[in-house]
């Protein structure tokens, strides 16, 4: 156990190196988060429009 | 290759086929490379454990650059060429530049303050970056002010090009202004040199990003396809639904 | 040539009929430099050392305040057609332009410099060093002003749109047209500094207004 914790006080800078990683992963994650909800958002929006007035 | 890919219903083809194995890939390669950064990389003999923010610094820094210049080449080719992809594309990228950038500018804040002992420098490279991010806030700003997106398209691309022409120079003039004013520490990233148990971690850090740009990029532009298209047939559906009869007005026998 | 004059002399006429327009950037101007004293502490050393930067800072806040003048007007009533259309090339009628603005907005600032100079307390060198950047600086902020404002036309917000685009664009000047006093005062001489600011303003020359017109275009069709 304490092996885990010496690992994760990083040396003691463990206030900048773990906010560092947690930034990263929150903005570039939340992009992807982002670009993807997006994503399914455009293919069910498309979908719904082809299929109503299609019929002819 | 250009006018090949041109085609739109080509691209969402091919981006169709490319996006899954590029997302699995994109997943591995950056689990991978937290690991070797967190785990196997060693401690700085200057500055510790905290050279470990470098695995998601230096990464962002590059891919925040990069990004530009897929901005900027790919408003030359729509100015120029008026390839129909390409202010898509130049659209696509513009967040991706700015999300990279951003973590950068924190990143590099907090990987400052412990090795350099202040939050934040106005060295050549921080100061550059910081204008970086203002260029990206400004040319989505732009993209987005127009009523009629494509005059916004247009505008964008000029201002990307203006762009990229100014950011040597800003380089160059805050540069100048650093050597004027003495700054005191070199502000070398990552020390003199990079030690090749570090460097592979930095190395496959700096694929899985470009590997994450690359995937996302692609999700973005078929996004914008997509609205595109949707948008088209919204235009054009009220003149269909006046042809057809509406979904409800099946005749019911009675 | 005669082209260009006409136009010139029109925007320096359409300038001065509305006096309130160049009154109001040298104004803001020296309003700006005056707030900083009464924010920063009225202590002689410090307002020497930051006081070229302060009077920069405003100069090219007035110079953004004073973009909407270039085109909006023109792009308002139709005159933007009409440059289109007339036989004098585009980027032509963009340096004509930006000359009358510079004359109304750039010339009036660098006038008025000595005497903000004197306000925090800069000694002649520096304030010498001050009018002479800002006359070689001057130019620029007028020319790739051009690009800002002509970009922004018929969007919404122009003017906070316009300032968050050519404030990048005005780095350079600004580090190097302070950097002149700055380089002045410590002694390592201040000719390259001047020399780079007349270089910005010599290359935006050419290249502003090529991309200023293209956005005109862009903005007209």
């Amino acid at each position: 156990m304490s092996g885990l914790q010496s690992w994760a006080q990083m040396g003691g800078y463990a206030v900048f190196v773990w906010p560092a990683y947690v930034v990263a992963l929150v903005v570039l994650g939340g992009i992807a988060a982002q670009s993807w909800r997006r994503y399914r958002a455009s293919i069910r929006d498309l979908n719904r429009i082809q299929r109503a007035p299609r019929e002819r | 290759m250009l006018t090949y890919l041109a085609n739109p219903a080509r691209f969402m083809r091919i981006s169709g086929v490319m996006l899954p194995p590029l997302g699995l890939a994109t997943v591995a390669v950056l689990a991978l490379g937290l690991y070797l950064a967190l785990f196997v990389a060693p401690p700085d003999y200057q500055q510790g454990e905290s050279v470990r923010i470098m695995f998601v610094h230096v990464p962002a820094a590059w891919m925040g650059l990069f990004a530009y210049l897929v901005v900027a080449v790919a408003s030359g080719v729509a100015l120029v060429w008026r390839h129909p992809l390409a202010e898509i594309a130049a659209q696509a990228a513009a967040p991706l530049g700015a999300a990279f950038t951003l973590v950068c500018l924190v990143t590099g804040s907090l990987w400052g303050r412990p090795m350099w002992g202040t939050w934040w420098a106005w060295d050549a490279r921080m100061t550059s970056v910081l204008v970086l991010f203002f260029l990206y806030l400004g040319y989505i700003a732009l993209v987005n002010a127009f009523d009629d997106m494509g005059r916004g398209a247009r505008a964008g691309s000029v201002l990307a090009l203006v762009g990229v022409v100014n950011l040597p120079i800003i380089k160059f003039s805050v540069d100048w202004w650093n050597t004027l004013h003495q700054a005191d520490s070199v502000f070398r990233m990552g020390g003199p040199t990079i030690d090749p148990s570090m460097l592979w971690p930095l190395m496959i850090m700096v694929l899985g990003y470009l590997l994450l740009f690359k995937t996302l990029l692609l999700v973005r532009m078929r996004t914008a396809l997509n609205e595109a298209k949707a948008r088209a047939l919204r235009l054009a559906a009220p003149a269909r639904a006046a042809e057809a009869p509406p979904p409800d007005a099946t005749p019911v026998l009675r | 040539m005669t082209r260009y004059l006409h136009l010139f002399r029109r925007e320096l006429q359409l300038a001065f009929r509305q006096g309130g327009e160049i009154g109001l950037a040298l104004g803001f101007f020296v309003l700006a430099v005056v707030l900083f004293p009464l924010g920063v502490g009225p202590e002689a050393e410090i307002l020497r050392r930051i006081g070229a930067g302060i009077i920069w800072v405003a100069a090219l806040l007035s110079a953004v305040l004073s973009l909407d003048r270039l085109f909006a007007a023109d792009y308002a009533d139709g005159g933007l057609d009409l440059l289109a259309l007339s036989a004098m090339p585009l980027e032509g009628a963009v340096i004509a332009k930006c000359a009358a603005h510079w004359a109304t907005t750039g010339l009036p600032l660098v006038l008025m410099s000595p005497f903000l100079g004197l306000l925090v307390d800069l000694d002649g060198a520096s304030i010498a060093l001050l009018a002479l950047g800002l006359l070689l600086g001057t130019p620029a902020l007028s020319l790739l002003g051009a690009i800002a404002a002509a970009l922004t036309l018929g969007a919404r917000r122009p003017g906070v749109l316009s300032s968050l685009i050519v404030l990048p664009l005005y780095l350079p000047v600004l580090i190097f047209g302070a950097g002149a006093v700055e380089a002045g005062i410590v002694g390592g001489g201040a000719r390259p500094h001047l020399l780079l600011l007349a270089a910005l303003s010599l290359g935006a020359l050419p290249l502003a207004p090529i991309a200023a017109a293209a956005a005109l275009r862009q903005a007209l069709d």
